[in-house]
């Protein structure tokens, strides 16, 4: 006989023992630590303060052991931290022109001031599973420059000097808008777009970019420049009456240079995307640089005629953590809306059957 | 040395109710902006919950934002207190209001539900709070928020009717049969969130506040109490709640919104209620259903002796 499934509270509690457990995985096997984390998977902690909006590498990696390498429940993790978190103020805007450079290429132009500098980069490996990195592996010192990097100004900042790209906005007074403090409305500011690209999912962003470039609202991008490197973050302490440092972060910026041949409002001349990232984050920078240009369509004067220049369909969708949530609500039981289809599924069927003699239909539920 | 390990080891010093207070002062201003405006959609700066958006984000930060310590918390999915996240949503606010949980319809002072409405009639003071994953009834006919609020703000719902009676053309009746769509105060029309549409005659006029939160789509609305809510149809094709054949097979209710459970692999169903804890009050009131033995020769053993 049915007998109602009861002890709801307690099948939790012994799955996530389990769950505890298989965390842990084979006891003969040693423990991971929150260092071997953000020491040797660095490009996987980027990724978590990234989309999960918090730079703390320690808070990441922590997330990333709980989550048991899935770093999008890592991310969700962080995220959920970071909401509890106080809050003091903004910091003020970074100076990217001062990073301490550790990899900065152009692809407009064979040299410039500064030079390009390769970095670590995965770039030009050739992808071979390198059997030697199984055991314990001791890899060469890298070489150290002595003599010091020389300044590397931003790229569209020489361009700019020929007036050939477009001016950027003047710095405004008023506060950036925080998405995470109220409620997102269209059409959405430049402002609340890159917030919400910076948090976005990579793949999702990766995704929209590729569609672009395919012709799906096609842009003619150039990597105008990336960098990555640690910035400072200062905050104007009122107390104090001045600016104090904070501490620094590892950012990768990307500015693309698309070729734009004018339209009613704007004349022949390139236009940006930006993309801003925590951690070493090249794709997502690119990305979220091409997706900013795209997104830019309207206030360019260009007809808005694909999804990656679709700023509602964009924004609304490009939060992994909501995205995860709402697919995998689709778990939880729905028998009692099922219930109200069924009746409806069956009644259809029998008014189908009484007008269709030719076709003979299995009774359901008999 | 770091956040770590100051933090390890420390219960998280959460505020009652996990949000603090200017978080919950923000819900509430939106809450009272709701009921103020019956059915109308109030964008509110949803918070990042430790638990999943789509798991009811929404209806856990409005009992978070309205409850206090003497209330009484009953959580129900499906219609049931023991579902899973039901469980894990009820755990949630005991562990961090502290409050007196509890299954019984009557005796909750806030009911929040996912998918269902009590069968008991909800008595003034009581606030049902609803989980909704998509609080615009229009959005599967026009995707787009920018024209929704415009459409609510024209009272523009022609597109709705429109549907609904493409249904009947092509059906004979209108295919919907949860989240049936409802006009509230003859102003806004409004999604009930997916409650089956046997429960939307419940909201009308009811004596208990609803209110609603989509936590995902970050929006809260309401239904304040003894205010009108009219499931929209057709005077030659009026509106009619989902039909059971059977009364409930371990209670014998009728006029209840009923479960179908499978028992085999060669086609045995039996039906019973989706509201566990009326199931439980009427059994415990002695009624019995086919499954606990009949009914009528029960009453007949009754009455001869």
């Amino acid at each position: 006989m049915y007998v109602a499934v009861k002890g709801g509270e307690k099948a939790i509690d012994n799955a996530h023992r389990l769950l505890g457990s298989e965390r842990r995985g084979a006891r003969d096997v040693p423990e991971i630590t929150i260092a071997q984390i953000t020491e040797q998977l660095k490009l996987g902690v980027a990724r978590v303060m990234a989309e999960g909006s918090l730079y703390d590498p320690e808070i990441a990696a922590l997330a990333i052991k709980q989550a048991r390498g899935d770093l999008i429940e890592a991310i969700f993790l962080t995220r959920a931290y970071r909401t509890t978190l106080p809050r003091f103020g903004y910091s003020l805007p970074l100076e990217t022109n001062d990073m301490a450079i550790e990899r900065r290429i152009s692809a407009t132009y064979k040299d410039l001031p500064g030079g390009q500098i390769l970095g670590a980069t995965f770039d030009y490996t050739h992808r071979l599973i390198d059997f030697d990195l199984a055991g314990e592996n001791a890899p060469a010192a890298p070489h150290e420059n002595r003599q010091g990097l020389e300044p590397a100004p931003h790229v569209t900042g020489l361009l700019d000097d020929e007036g050939l790209i477009e001016q950027n906005a003047a710095p405004s007074d008023t506060p950036p808008r925080d998405l995470t403090r109220e409620p997102i409305s269209y059409p959405a500011g430049r402002d609340l777009r890159l917030q919400n690209l910076a948090r976005g999912d990579e793949g999702f962003l990766l995704s929209l970019a590729y569609s672009s470039q395919r012709g799906y609202g096609s842009s003619h991008p150039f990597v105008g420049e990336i960098r990555i490197g640690e910035v400072e973050v200062a905050f104007f302490a009122e107390e104090l009456g001045f600016a104090i440092t904070l501490g620094r972060v590892q950012l990768t910026e990307c500015e693309m240079v698309n070729q734009f041949k004018g339209s009613s409002k704007e004349p022949p001349q390139f236009t940006r995307g930006y993309g801003l990232v925590f951690g070493q984050s090249e794709r997502k920078a690119m990305s979220m640089a091409l997706v900013d240009r795209a997104l830019r369509a309207e206030e360019l004067g260009q007809d808005v005629v694909a999804p990656a220049q679709d700023q509602e369909f964009v924004l609304s969708h490009s939060d992994n953590v909501q995205a995860t949530g709402f697919v995998e609500h689709l778990k939880l039981p729905h028998y009692v809306d099922f219930q109200a289809e069924l009746g409806l599924v069956r009644q259809m069927r029998r008014e189908y059957a009484a007008t269709h003699s030719d076709v003979t239909l299995k009774e359901a539920a008999e | 040395m770091t956040l770590i390990s100051a933090t390890l080891g420390h219960a998280a010093p959460y505020n009652f109710a996990y949000l603090d207070e200017q978080t919950k002062r923000m819900i509430r201003r939106a809450i009272l902006k709701a009921i103020a405006i019956p059915g109308y959609q109030v964008p509110f700066a949803s918070r990042e919950m430790p638990m999943p958006y789509g798991w009811g984000t929404g209806g856990v930060q409005v009992t978070a934002a309205i409850i206090g310590p003497s209330d009484v918390l009953k959580v129900i999915d499906q219609g049931s207190d023991d579902t899973t996240n039901a469980v894990s949503i009820r755990k949630f606010f005991e562990k961090t209001a502290g409050v007196a949980v509890t299954t019984s319809t009557s005796a909750a002072s806030i009911i929040q539900t996912r998918h269902r409405i009590p069968e008991e009639t909800l008595k003034s003071g009581q606030v049902l709070v609803y989980q909704v994953p998509i609080p615009e009834p229009l959005r599967f006919l026009e995707p787009r928020e920018t024209e929704t609020r415009k459409m609510h703000a024209l009272s523009e719902y022609g597109l709705m009717h429109v549907k609904l009676y493409e249904d009947i053309a092509r059906h004979g009746h209108i295919a919907k049969t949860y989240a049936y769509p409802t006009m509230v105060g003859g102003r806004y029309l409004m999604d009930p969130s997916p409650t089956p549409k046997f429960d939307n005659p419940k909201m009308h006029r009811s004596a208990a506040l609803q209110l609603f939160g989509a936590g995902r789509e970050k929006r809260i609305y309401a239904v304040p109490p003894h205010t009108e809510v009219v499931s929209l149809d057709f005077d030659d094709h009026p509106f009619e709640v989902n039909k059971f054949d059977k009364p409930c097979a371990l209670c014998a209710a009728e006029g209840v919104y009923l479960d179908e459970v499978i028992l085999d692999d060669r086609g045995g169903r039996m039906f019973v209620c989706s509201d566990t804890d009326h199931c439980e009050t009427r059994r415990a009131d002695g009624h019995r259903g086919e499954l606990l033995g009949s009914p009528i020769e029960q009453k007949e053993a009754t009455h001869v002796a």
